[in-house]
C-alpha cells in the first residue's frame, strides 16, 4: 500500500466542516426537543389516552419503527410534494427526525409511565386533580427520569443516522465531507475526519443529555 | 411517454428486494460470528483484550453506518483493488452488526448469576467449558428476543448501501422513481416492502420477550 495521506485540505476546507458541523447540532437539537415532545404526547396516548385514538398512535409507531430513515426521509421530501406539501432540505430533514424520534421516544416513554405504580396515579386522584393534572404533576417527571439513559441512547443513535440527510442535499457533515471528497478527490481522509468528528459529537451528546438529566430531575442531583 | 402500472412498479421493486435479503442475511450471519468472538474478547480475563472489544464497540457505535460505508468503499480502494459495492456494503455491515450484537450479548452474559460461575468452577471447569455447557446455554435464552429485535436494525441498515451504489430495494426505489415520476407511490411501496420484512421480527421479538418473562415469574 503506497498511499500518501495527505491533509492540507483541513485548512482550505474547514469552514465546510464548520458550517456542516453546525447544521448536524442544529438538526439534532431540534430533532431531539420535538422529538421529544411529541414521544410524549403519543405515550400519553397509548398508556392513558382516549381508546380510539389508540390504533392510530401504534399504527405511527409500528410504521416507523420498521422502515429505515433513509426511506422515511425520502417519502417526506420527494413523495409528499405530490400531495402538494414541498418541504425545503432543512425542513424535510427536521421533520423527518421529528417523526423518526417520536415514534421511538414514545415506546421508551411509555414503559416509564407503564412502571408507574398505581398508587401514585390514586394518589393525585385524592388530591382533586384531573387525570390529565395526575399525568403533568404527579407522573411525568419520574417516569422520564426512569428511562433517561434509554432515551438518551436513542437521541445519540437519531443523531448518528441523521448523517443520511445528506442525500436530499441538507448541508450537514455528511454533505461537507461529500463536498470535500469531491474538490480535493481525498475520499477516504475527509471521511476519516468526519467520522472522528461524529464520534466526538457523539460523545458530547451523551454528556450534554446527561447534564440535562441532572437540571430537569432535581432529585437525582440532590442525591 | 411510457405508462408505468402499480404492477410494474411493485414487480422491480420486489426483484431488487431479494438483494436486500440476501444482504442481510449475510450481514447478520458474519455479524453473528464476529460478534460472538467480539463477546468473548470482552468478558475475558486479560486486560487489554477487553480494552479492544470494548474500543471497537464504542467506535462502531459512536460512528454513523454511513461512515463507516463511506470508508469501507474508499479504504479497500487504497490497497489499489477496485472495490465493488457490494464488498464494501457486506465488510461494513458486518463489523457494524457484530458491534451491536457483542454488546447485547455482554448483556446477557453478565446477567447469568455470578453463583453459576462459582458452580462450574468448582467442578473443575476451564473457562471456554463454563462458557459452552454453563453460561451460553443459559445466556442464549435471554439474548433471543433482543437478538431477534436487532435483526430489524440489519435489514434497516441494508438501505444505506443503496447510497454507495449498491442496487437494492432502497435503491432500486429511486431509480424507479426516476422512471416513472411517481415518488409517492414508489417510496410508499418501498417502505411496505420493508415493513412487510421488519414487522414480524419486531413481534416475534416483543412475543418472545413477553413469553420468557411468563417463565421467570415462575420460577
Amino acid at each position: 500500500m503506497n498511499y500518501q495521506f495527505e491533509f492540507g485540505w483541513l485548512f482550505e476546507y474547514y469552514p465546510q466542516i464548520a458550517k456542516g458541523i453546525a447544521i448536524t447540532i442544529e438538526l439534532i437539537a431540534v430533532g431531539a426537543v420535538a422529538g421529544i415532545l411529541l414521544g410524549i404526547v403519543c405515550a400519553w396516548v397509548r398508556a392513558l389516552g382516549p381508546a380510539w385514538l389508540k390504533p392510530f398512535v401504534a399504527g405511527y409507531v409500528e410504521l416507523i419503527r420498521n422502515t429505515p430513515f433513509l426511506i422515511q426521509l425520502f417519502f417526506i421530501f420527494f413523495g409528499l410534494p405530490s400531495l402538494g406539501l414541498q418541504l425545503s432540505e432543512l425542513k424535510a430533514a427536521n421533520l423527518a427526525m421529528i417523526v423518526n424520534l417520536g415514534a421511538y421516544s414514545s415506546e421508551i416513554i411509555r414503559a416509564g409511565i407503564q412502571a408507574t405504580p398505581r398508587g401514585q396515579f390514586e394518589a393525585g386522584a385524592s388530591l382533586a386533580m384531573s387525570p390529565f393534572e395526575t399525568f403533568r404533576h404527579v407522573v411525568l417527571v419520574p417516569s422520564l427520569e426512569r428511562i433517561w439513559p434509554a432515551l438518551s441512547s436513542q437521541v445519540v443513535i437519531v443523531m448518528l443516522g441523521s448523517a443520511v440527510v445528506s442525500q436530499i442535499a441538507a448541508e450537514d457533515l455528511t454533505f461537507a465531507a461529500n463536498f470535500i471528497q469531491s474538490r480535493t478527490f481525498r475520499a477516504f481522509e475527509a471521511y476519516i475526519v468526519s467520522t472522528a468528528v461524529y464520534l466526538v459529537l457523539a460523545i458530547l451528546l451523551r454528556q450534554v443529555l446527561s447534564m440535562v438529566g441532572w437540571a430537569i430531575f432535581p432529585r437525582r442531583a440532590a442525591r | 411517454m411510457i405508462e408505468f402500472t402499480i404492477w410494474d412498479i411493485l414487480r422491480n421493486l420486489l426483484l431488487a428486494s431479494r438483494w436486500t435479503i440476501v444482504l442481510s442475511l449475510v450481514s447478520f450471519a458474519g455479524g453473528g460470528v464476529v460478534g460472538l468472538a467480539l463477546l468473548f474478547l470482552r468478558i475475558s480475563r486479560r486486560k487489554w483484550t477487553r480494552a479492544f472489544a470494548k474500543y471497537y464497540i464504542e467506535l462502531f457505535q459512536g460512528t454513523p453506518l454511513l461512515m463507516q460505508l463511506f470508508i469501507a468503499f474508499f479504504g479497500l480502494g487504497l490497497f489499489g483493488i477496485d472495490v465493488p459495492a457490494w464488498l464494501a456494503a457486506g465488510l461494513a455491515l458486518i463489523l457494524w452488526t457484530a458491534a451491536f450484537l457483542g454488546e447485547i450479548w455482554r448483556g446477557c452474559v453478565e446477567a447469568i448469576a455470578k453463583g453459576q460461575w462459582e458452580a462450574s468452577a468448582s467442578l473443575g471447569m476451564g473457562r471456554l467449558q463454563q462458557m459452552r455447557y454453563v453460561i451460553l446455554p443459559q445466556a442464549l435464552r435471554i439474548a433471543v428476543p433482543p437478538t431477534v429485535g436487532f435483526s430489524v436494525q440489519v435489514i434497516k441498515g441494508t438501505a444505506l448501501t443503496s447510497i454507495i451504489g449498491f442496487v437494492e430495494l432502497s435503491k432500486a426505489g429511486t431509480v424507479v422513481t426516476n422512471a416513472t415520476f411517481q415518488p409517492f407511490t414508489v417510496y410508499g411501496l418501498v417502505a411496505l416492502i420493508y415493513f412487510v420484512l421488519c414487522w414480524p421480527l419486531s413481534k416475534s421479538s416483543q412475543i418472545l420477550e413477553r413469553k420468557l418473562n411468563v417463565a421467570h415469574r415462575n420460577h
